[in-house]
């Protein structure tokens, strides 16, 4: 821990399945350094953690075939920037709409989650392939004319608790920050210089500022 | 290697197209897409976390065995899926066929797969795929095939290997011939390029774009032949960005358990000791054929180049 301090941040990137290196490529252009998070140990010594864009069936299949449930679990509970993106941010959220019924036909209350965001979401809210597209969003603190492209989108359908909603897609909440998780239900990284990144970016590198104060102190 | 970030500009891509149409096969790498014939295949193979289904009649084992003239499927079949999994679903039409492509993109596929694999319907043109909406995958054996297919729209392309037969030697050899040509390419004057550029009948800006930055400018996945978790690190070893798997899991004797192997095996492909666990136990593979033993009108992969 102690031989860090002062080095760029690292940003564990979930790379279980899905668009990893995308994301890796935009930290890398925010000054970051990055790793694959594969395996319970590579999480160890992570000053932020990404949940990329992919499938979430095929990420909840690999987190339990993995053993990495558990460890994931226990690296969000930590107080360290975390940005879930598409697939990352259905991995989050309190309550999944669907699928409702597993293959044997029996209702399912919800996708199995971490429930790290007080929301609920229906996958694919926004359609199927054909329906994605780039959109522009509404938002108070994003620079004018920001958008973001949406692929098989997730759709934030109600908000249960304290939730920042920084920016909209027409009246949908698709941009918010809860505490030290900041999600999004489009694709920030596969566009270079988008704004949510280097937001993320200046999260990480305050939050390990903040961490190195706390060592100074402490010694 | 690792910077897999969609550069805005690709010659002949419009911005909206490299981040909505490429940008949704980026979401696949790291996956396996699954070829199989029903709901409850289709099911199995969400459950084993294959990233997305190709849905087709007869996986390409079968089309092989049957012979005659090999279609799109029935779109009975193709909403059925659709309507049981949640994960992306593809489906295949023939090369050329731009009126069985009409008809999958008004059904809203996710992707379109113009396959060699169905009997080609257009000995000389491929599907002009920039007019669709939605992302098409090629197949191809070599970057000029590689490098055409995304001149006509293609956001994907994958390796053609020789469908069908469990050998992932053709697999190989496409995936070998495409790295190695992409590598030619670096650092070469403009004057060559242009020289290659003529020789595999694509713009120059692409081959340049190639010669830069020492990729496809789309995702490359792998297929063809893939039978074996081994057989899929394989070919992500040698550069596949992700692994489509066709008759390789539900013609073999354990299809649930080859489905689960062949995911991790993807993910862990840089582990050995991952690769040796998933592969025990796993049961009867495929049967597969000798690629010399295929006389050449069987041989899937010289379709449409």
């Amino acid at each position: 821990m102690q031989a860090n301090k002062q080095a760029a941040p690292v940003v564990g990137v979930l790379a279980l399945q899905g668009d990893f290196a995308d994301h890796q490529a935009a930290l890398a252009a925010c000054g970051l350094r990055t790793r694959q998070i594969r395996t319970a140990s590579q999480l160890r010594g992570i000053d932020a953690l990404v949940l990329p864009g992919g499938e979430s069936t095929t990420m909840l299949k690999l987190l339990e075939v993995e053993g990495l449930w558990g460890p994931l679990g226990e690296a969000l509970q930590r107080p360290i920037p975390i940005l879930a993106t598409c697939a990352g941010l259905i991995l989050l959220a309190q309550h999944v709409e669907n699928p409702s019924h597993d293959r044997k036909g029996q209702a399912k209350g919800s996708q199995e989650s971490y429930g790290l965001l007080p929301l609920s979401v229906a996958r694919n809210g926004y359609g199927r392939q054909f329906h994605s597209g780039t959109f522009e969003l509404v938002s108070e603190t994003l620079p004018k004319g920001t958008t973001g492209t949406f692929i098989r989108a997730p759709r934030i359908t109600a908000v249960h608790g304290p939730c920042e909603v920084i920016a909209k897609r027409g009246n949908d909440p698709v941009l918010v920050r809860t505490g030290h998780v900041l999600a999004a239900c489009f694709h920030p990284e596969l566009t270079i210089g988008h704004p949510v990144t280097a937001m993320f970016a200046a999260m990480v590198t305050a939050s390990a500022r903040d961490s190195d104060d706390v060592a100074a102190e402490a010694q | 290697m690792t910077n897999n970030h969609p550069t805005p500009q690709v010659p002949g891509f419009t911005a909206e197209e490299l981040v909505s149409k490429i940008g949704f096969c980026e979401q696949l790498k790291g996956g396996v897409v699954m070829d199989v014939v029903n709901v409850e295949q289709a099911q199995i193979a969400e459950e084993a976390g294959a990233c997305a289904v190709m849905a087709l009649e007869r996986v390409p084992a079968d089309i092989r065995k049957d012979g005659g003239v090999s279609r799109a499927s029935d779109p009975d079949m193709i909403a059925a899926i659709q309507k049981a999994v949640s994960i992306p679903v593809m489906a295949k039409v023939r090369i050329g066929h731009f009126v069985e492509a009409q008809m999958l993109e008004s059904m809203e596929v996710d992707c379109i797969d113009e396959s060699e694999v169905l009997t080609p319907a257009d000995e000389e043109f491929h599907i002009e795929k920039r007019p669709f909406k939605t992302p098409f995958v090629c197949g191809c054996r070599d970057l000029g095939e590689a490098l055409r297919r995304i001149n006509e729209g293609a956001a994907m392309i994958r390796t053609k290997g020789e469908a069908g037969t469990g050998n992932v030697v053709e697999a190989v050899h496409h995936m070998r011939a495409l790295m190695s040509q992409i590598r030619s390419l670096r650092g070469q004057d403009a004057e060559v390029l242009a020289k290659r550029a003529r020789e595999l009948r694509v713009p120059t800006e692409l081959v340049a774009w190639v010669a830069e930055n020492q990729k496809l400018p789309v995702p490359n996945f792998s297929a063809g032949g893939v039978a074996t978790p081994a057989d899929a690190s394989l070919m992500m070893q040698l550069g596949a960005e992700s692994v489509f798997v066709g008759s390789g899991i539900f013609k073999s004797g354990n299809p649930v358990e080859r489905a689960n192997a062949i995911v991790r095996s993807v993910t862990h492909y840089q582990d050995p000791s991952v690769l040796v666990e998933v592969s025990k136990g796993l049961g009867e593979p495929m049967v597969g054929i000798n690629i010399d033993t295929l006389p050449p009108d069987q041989r899937l992969a010289n379709r449409g180049i």
